[in-house]
This record gives structure tokens, C-alpha cells and sequence, in this order.
């Protein structure tokens, strides 16, 4: 109440301003979101992962995430240093060479930095082709060894010596675009069964709220690993990846159709939709034209603050080995590789892509509550 | 009250229902499950031993039958305590759970009390010190905890356990305790072996639960009967938690009935990494080779939990909050 009252008491002071400060819903809503320190950072690290991971991954990544370093398989990460043994400074990075030694009690292999190599770093070096954006022919890379003649492996290379940072990149194209992807077609479902169901209610309303209620009667992650085990062993790698994307959304749009319903049946009530019924608009227009821009930015924020659960249900169960399975890459096929203890004792950088994991759900989480705060004012939380 | 828990159950029967008819369309679902392949390799034997367990099988699960009736026959079967039988294990799907649901069951208790422990007096205190450092440095690290995935925290743990400080973890006992009898030094073992799994499962119910408490007891320290407490010159100490914090814990009742379920389910990924004896490794390997009468029933078994907690939690609200009208 007082913040209405507070803000009440300003356009009578200077009312012919307000209104062209204010600006509409929209622009009051972007400045509000702008206030939240928290949020625009979510939102800057949101695109920024985005534009690494889904729009120029190939170019991000120092190597192809297939291509096999056959000298330095299960190599830890590499040290970029600016100043050599000798004190020396130099304004170009450079790592240090490897080299392999094998204990002869336990038969391990273990790298040690060589340090008479050096093998300097450069920016926008020609390595692995790749097709930018699917067909343009292209070779450069952001970072990457500048003569060639090395390797730069900052986060390690795997057990076939796949470098660890490529394969983290690419594998967040995945990753990310199935939480993207499959929250929007959970929002389609959701939103659209959700109106109905709030607008027509009678038996639309009971069908469509029994039909979540099964769906949220079962525990979502086992739930989520029945149907994504169910997924035929003999699809294609892009088969496989529809499939898991679907099975996201269809047992995440239950909780969405019901806050678009609840909202609905709220608006519903509200003057503006009778003084539309009464003037004869049909269904279709008072549910497209009136109630769902009215939920439209409540849709938007649930919607965000679903995305993480996604990226964290493809990661498990890809971490499982029941998602998309190799040679396609995701944060969770990588993380299972480092699922048993042993390989977390000798090669704990296969860890490192729980990293952007982390990231990512904290960036969307910060996004999402700095949009809600933002789209409502007066709701707390 | 008896007809208030009477009409909650009877509201339950047609979801139950529901609930059987996907359990079972999902044990059905995928192609070329365990069963299918035995049966090939049974006809493949041919010899009259193999036609024998054949027969068995056929009578059993109703084979040769439409769908819905072996619907029929599973479900019926379901209610008396025969779930099936698992052809990987080659035994009955009721054992293999009744073996495992034992440490889950421990799993989980174990860890709602911890998450009750840390949760309740940490949410009182950020409440009480609200916006101060303390407050701030609890929110945020429930922040974390609520964002972190259970099994990358318990590969975090692990990684952290094994190589920094060197200590064993997984499973639940140490060898050497596997087989052997009950005794003071084996439970000690256990215990010893439990901390870590019920840190990573509960970390994120913890926070949950922590932000509930704070929030709540705000609402309730602003609310007017507290001011009246306070002007009538009680302590401090007596207005928080002789007056406030009866009210504010009351919807905390309602989580606490869906958390066991949550548990038992969230608990899946976790005992997998940490190599534990409960139902979740069971579940993963029965969704792997497709011995799909052993998911089936897991996961109706879960579901159920679900559907209890929540009753549960229903009957314990109305039982703490007499303001809650039963009808």
C-alpha cells in the first residue's frame, strides 16, 4: 500500500512530465529491470555464454572437439605464463612444452612441464577447419598455438586427448539451445492449455488440471529418466536430441499451465475482458488480444526461471548415460566421464564443465528473478 | 477428522488410478525391453525347459493377452505385493526392492533431520539479523545451494574428499564392515560413510527450507500481535519464539510431508555417484538393460511416496493449525 501511496503523491506535483517519463508498460518495465544490478549481470552472462556456445562455438574453441592430440591423452591443464624460468618477460603468453613420464612402480603415466619448450600463445591463429555457421569455410581460431608447432590445452585434454575447453564449448551448444528449446515448447503447451483451461473452465478446466496433476503425481527426475530410457537405441544422434528435447518439455509444461491459468482466471474477472465480451468479441480475440498479454510478462519469467531445471535435467541425464549419448557433446556426456572416483583422483579437470553448468543456472536465476521483480513491483519475494 | 482423511483418500483413487495406467503404459513403452529379448532367447533354446519358463511367463504377465487386459493382470497383481519380476536379477521385483528400501528409507529420515537441524535455527537467525552481514552470507549461500545440482556437488565433494584431504567415500560401509554383522563399530563405520550423502542430497532442501523460515517469520514479526507482545514488555527471546515462530513454522509442516518423497527421488543421481545401496542405483541399471517391471514398479513406488507425503503433510497441518477448517 505505501508504495502506491508514495507514488500516488508524485503527478500532482509535476503531472504533465510523468507522462512522458513514464513511457509505457514495456520501457517502465526495461528501466526497472535496469535498476537490478544482479539481473543485468545474469542477463550479460546469459548472452555471452549464448554467443560462445551456440553462435560461434568454432571459432571460441582452440580445437576441433574431435580432433585427437595422440601425445598428450589425459594431460592436465596447461599454465599460461608471461614470465619464463629466466624472469624473463615477454608480452605474448606462452605455455610450456610436456613431457611424458611413467612411473615404474604403479605403470602411471604422468605429464611434467618441459621447460626448455616454449610454445607461445597467439590470438586469431589458423587451426582446425571448421564451417562458420554451418557453410562458410573458415580456419581461425580466437587463441590457439601461434606457430602451429604446439599445443594449448588450458583446461587438459581428455582420455583420448581431446582438448578439454573445445569440447566444453561445443558441448554447450547442446546443453544450452535443449533448455532453450525445450522450454519453449513447453511455453507453447503450457500457455495455450493453460488459457483455455483458465478462460472456458467447466470440463476444459477439469481435464487439463487432472492431466497436470498425473504428470506432477510422478517425481520429475525419475520421470524425466523412464521416458528418456524409452528413447530406441538405433535413432540418429539428431533423432535422439528432439526426442530428449521433447520429453523435457512435456513433463515440465504441467507447472506452467497452472500459473497461466491461475493468472488467467484471475484477469478474467477484470472490467476490460467483460467490456470486450460485451462488445462482442469473439474467443479467440479476447483470449489472444486481452488475457494473454495480460500473463505475458508473468510467462516470461516463469518461463526463464525454467530454463535452468532444463539445462540441470539434460546435464543428468546425459551425466547418467541415458541423454544424448557420444559422439554428440553436452556438459553432461563430458561430466560422465568423470563419474567414477578413479578418474576424479588422476584427471579431476574432466570436473571443469560442471563450471559453465553452475554458471549458467546461477545467470538464468539472477535474469529471472531481476525480470520478475522488474514485470511486478508489488510482488515481494 | 477421520472423515476429513477419508474423503482426502478417496479424492486420491482416480489419480491412483491414473498414475497405474502411465506406470504401466511406460513399462510397455520401450522397444526391445529385457523381457522381449529373453523370450527370443528362451524360443531360441527351444528345449522343453525353456518352454516351460516360456508358459510361465506367458500365463504370468498375460502375454498372448490386449494390452489392457495385462494391464489387468499387473495392476491386480500390483495391490497384493507381487510387482513383477526382474529378468536381469532373475528374482522378484519385490525383494530386490524390499532389499534396498531399507537404507533409503535411512537415507532419507537422516537427511530431512539434518536439513531440519541446520535449516530452522539458520532461518531464524537471518530473520532475526535481517540485512545484516549474517543474514546476507546465509541467503547467499542458500542461493548456492538451492542453484547447485545434487550430483555436482557430490562429484565436487568427492573430488574435494579424495584428493585434498584423502579420505574414503562412497558407498556405505567400509569393506570390511560390508558382510559383517550388526555391532556398535559397524553402525559407527556407517555413520562415518553417511555424512556425505546426506550433506549433497539435503544441501538444497536445507536452503529451501532455510528461506521458508526466514520468510515466514518476517511476515509474522510484522504482523500486529507481535508489536502487542512486545509493548506489553516481554523479552525479546519470548516474542520470537513463544509468539512468532509457532505461527510462522506452520507451513513448514507442508513442505516436510513432500520433502521424504523428494528425497527418495532426488536421492537417484546421488547414490549412483557415491556408489550407495539404496533404490536409486537399482532404478538407473533397471532403466539401462530395460527390465522394465523393476522401473515400473520403482517408479510407481515413488509416485505413491509422493501422493502419501502430501497427504501427510495435509493431516499435520490441519493437526498443528486449528485455524484450518477440515471440511
Amino acid at each position: 500500500m505505501s508504495v502506491a501511496q508514495s507514488e500516488g503523491d508524485v503527478p500532482q506535483v509535476k503531472a504533465p512530465a510523468r507522462r512522458n517519463a513514464d513511457g509505457t508498460y514495456w520501457s517502465q518495465t526495461r528501466r526497472r529491470f535496469m535498476r537490478s544490478r544482479v539481473g543485468v549481470a545474469g542477463a550479460v552472462v546469459v548472452l555471452v555464454l549464448y554467443l560462445i556456445c551456440l553462435i560461434l562455438p568454432e571459432f571460441f574453441a582452440p580445437y576441433d572437439p574431435e580432433s585427437k592430440n595422440a601425445q598428450y591423452f589425459g594431460g592436465p591443464p596447461q599454465v599460461v605464463r608471461f614470465v619464463d624460468d629466466e624472469g624473463q618477460l615477454s608480452i605474448q603468453p606462452f605455455v610450456y612444452g610436456v613431457a611424458r613420464k611413467i612411473d615404474p612402480k604403479t605403470m602411471q603415466r604422468t605429464f611434467a612441464e618441459d621447460r626448455s619448450v616454449h610454445y607461445p600463445i597467439g590470438f586469431f591463429v589458423r587451426g582446425d577447419a571448421y564451417k562458420l555457421f554451418g557453410f562458410i569455410p573458415a580456419d581461425i581460431h580466437l587463441f590457439g598455438s601461434a606457430d602451429g608447432k604446439g599445443h594449448v590445452n588450458l583446461l587438459g585434454t581428455d582420455r583420448i586427448g581431446r582438448d578439454v575447453l573445445s569440447r566444453m564449448i561445443h558441448g554447450g551448444r547442446l546443453s544450452l539451445s535443449m533448455g532453450l528449446i525445450g522450454v519453449s515448447i513447453s511455453l507453447i503447451l503450457g500457455a495455450v492449455l493453460g488459457t483455455v483451461a483458465g478462460y472456458f473452465g467447466g470440463v476444459t478446466d477439469n481435464v487439463v488440471m487432472r492431466a497436470t496433476e498425473v504428470l506432477m503425481a510422478f517425481p520429475t527426475l525419475p520421470l524425466w529418466m523412464t521416458l528418456a530410457a524409452a528413447v530406441p537405441p538405433d535413432w540418429s544422434p539428431t533423432a535422439v536430441y528432439i526426442g530428449i528435447t521433447a520429453i523435457l518439455a512435456l513433463v515440465a509444461w504441467g507447472t506452467l499451465a497452472r500459473e497461466v491459468r491461475g493468472k488467467v482466471l484471475a484477469l478474467r474477472e477484470e472490467e476490460y475482458v467483460l467490456a470486450g465480451r460485451v462488445m462482442g468479441a469473439s474467443h479467440a480475440r479476447l483470449i489472444f488480444r486481452h488475457l494473454l498479454p495480460g500473463c505475458f510478462s508473468h510467462i516470461i519469467v516463469v518461463a526463464t526461471l525454467a530454463i535452468p531445471s532444463m539445462i540441470i535435467a539434460e546435464t543428468a541425464l546425459g551425466f547418467l548415460g541415458l541423454g544424448v549419448k557420444p559422439p554428440m557433446i553436452s556438459w553432461g556426456v563430458m561430466l560422465n566421464e568423470a563419474q567414477n572416483i578413479r578418474s576424479i583422483a588422476h584427471t579431476p579437470w574432466l570436473l571443469f564443465p560442471a563450471i559453465p553448468v553452475i554458471v549458467s543456472i546461477l545467470a538464468f536465476n539472477f535474469l529471472g528473478d531481476g525480470m520478475r521483480d522488474a514485470a511486478d513491483p508489488q510482488s515481494e519475494l | 477428522m477421520l472423515s476429513f482423511i477419508f474423503r482426502r483418500v478417496v479424492q486420491m483413487a482416480p489419480l491412483l488410478f491414473l498414475i497405474s495406467v502411465v506406470s504401466f503404459v511406460l513399462i510397455n513403452l520401450p522397444p526391445g525391453d529385457y523381457l522381449t529379448i529373453k523370450i527370443a532367447e528362451l524360443e531360441a533354446r527351444g528345449d522343453s525347459g525353456a518352454q516351460f519358463i516360456l508358459g510361465q511367463y506367458r500365463e504370468r504377465f498375460g502375454l498372448d493377452l490386449p494390452i489392457w487386459q495385462q494391464y489387468w493382470i499387473w495392476i491386480s497383481h500390483f495391490v497384493t505385493g507381487d510387482f513383477g519380476r526382474s529378468f536381469e536379477y532373475e528374482r522378484e521385483v519385490g525383494t530386490l526392492i524390499w532389499e534396498r528400501m531399507g537404507f533409503s528409507v535411512l537415507l532419507s529420515l537422516s537427511t530431512m533431520l539434518f536439513a531440519w537441524l541446520v535449516a530452522i535455527p539458520a532461518g531464524i537467525f537471518a530473520a532475526t539479523h535481517q540485512y545484516r552481514l549474517g543474514d546476507n552470507l546465509l541467503s547467499f549461500v542458500a542461493f548456492l545451494g538451492l542453484a547447485l545440482p545434487n550430483f555436482l556437488l557430490a562429484l565436487l565433494l568427492m573430488y574435494l574428499s579424495v584428493v585434498v584431504f584423502g579420505w574414503s567415500v562412497g558407498g556405505l560401509f567400509s569393506p570390511e564392515y560390508l558382510d559383517a554383522a550388526w555391532s556398535p563399530a559397524k553402525f559407527v563405520d556407517l555413520l562415518k560413510h553417511l555424512w556425505v550423502p546426506v550433506v549433497v542430497i539435503g544441501t538444497a532442501g536445507t536452503a529451501g527450507l532455510m528461506r521458508l523460515m526466514r520468510g515466514n517469520l518476517l511476515d509474522v514479526l510484522r504482523q500486529q500481535y507481535v508489536t502487542t507482545a512486545r509493548a506489553k514488555g516481554l523479552p525479546e527471546g519470548k516474542v520470537v519464539y513463544k509468539h512468532a515462530l509457532r505461527v510462522a513454522i506452520n507451513p513448514l509442516i507442508s513442505v516436510a510431508g513432500t520433502m521424504f518423497p523428494a528425497i527418495i527421488a532426488g536421492e537417484v543421481i546421488t547414490s549412483v555417484v557415491l556408489n550407495l545401496p539404496t533404490i536409486g542405483p537399482l532404478f538407473l541399471r533397471a532403466l539401462q538393460v530395460q527390465d522394465m517391471y523393476l522401473a515400473g514398479a520403482i517408479l510407481m513406488f515413488m509416485s505413491l511416496f509422493l501422493m502419501l507425503g502430501n497427504l501427510l503433510a495435509d493431516i499435520g497441518l490441519a493437526l498443528a493449525d486449528p485455524r484450518i477448517k477440515l471440511s
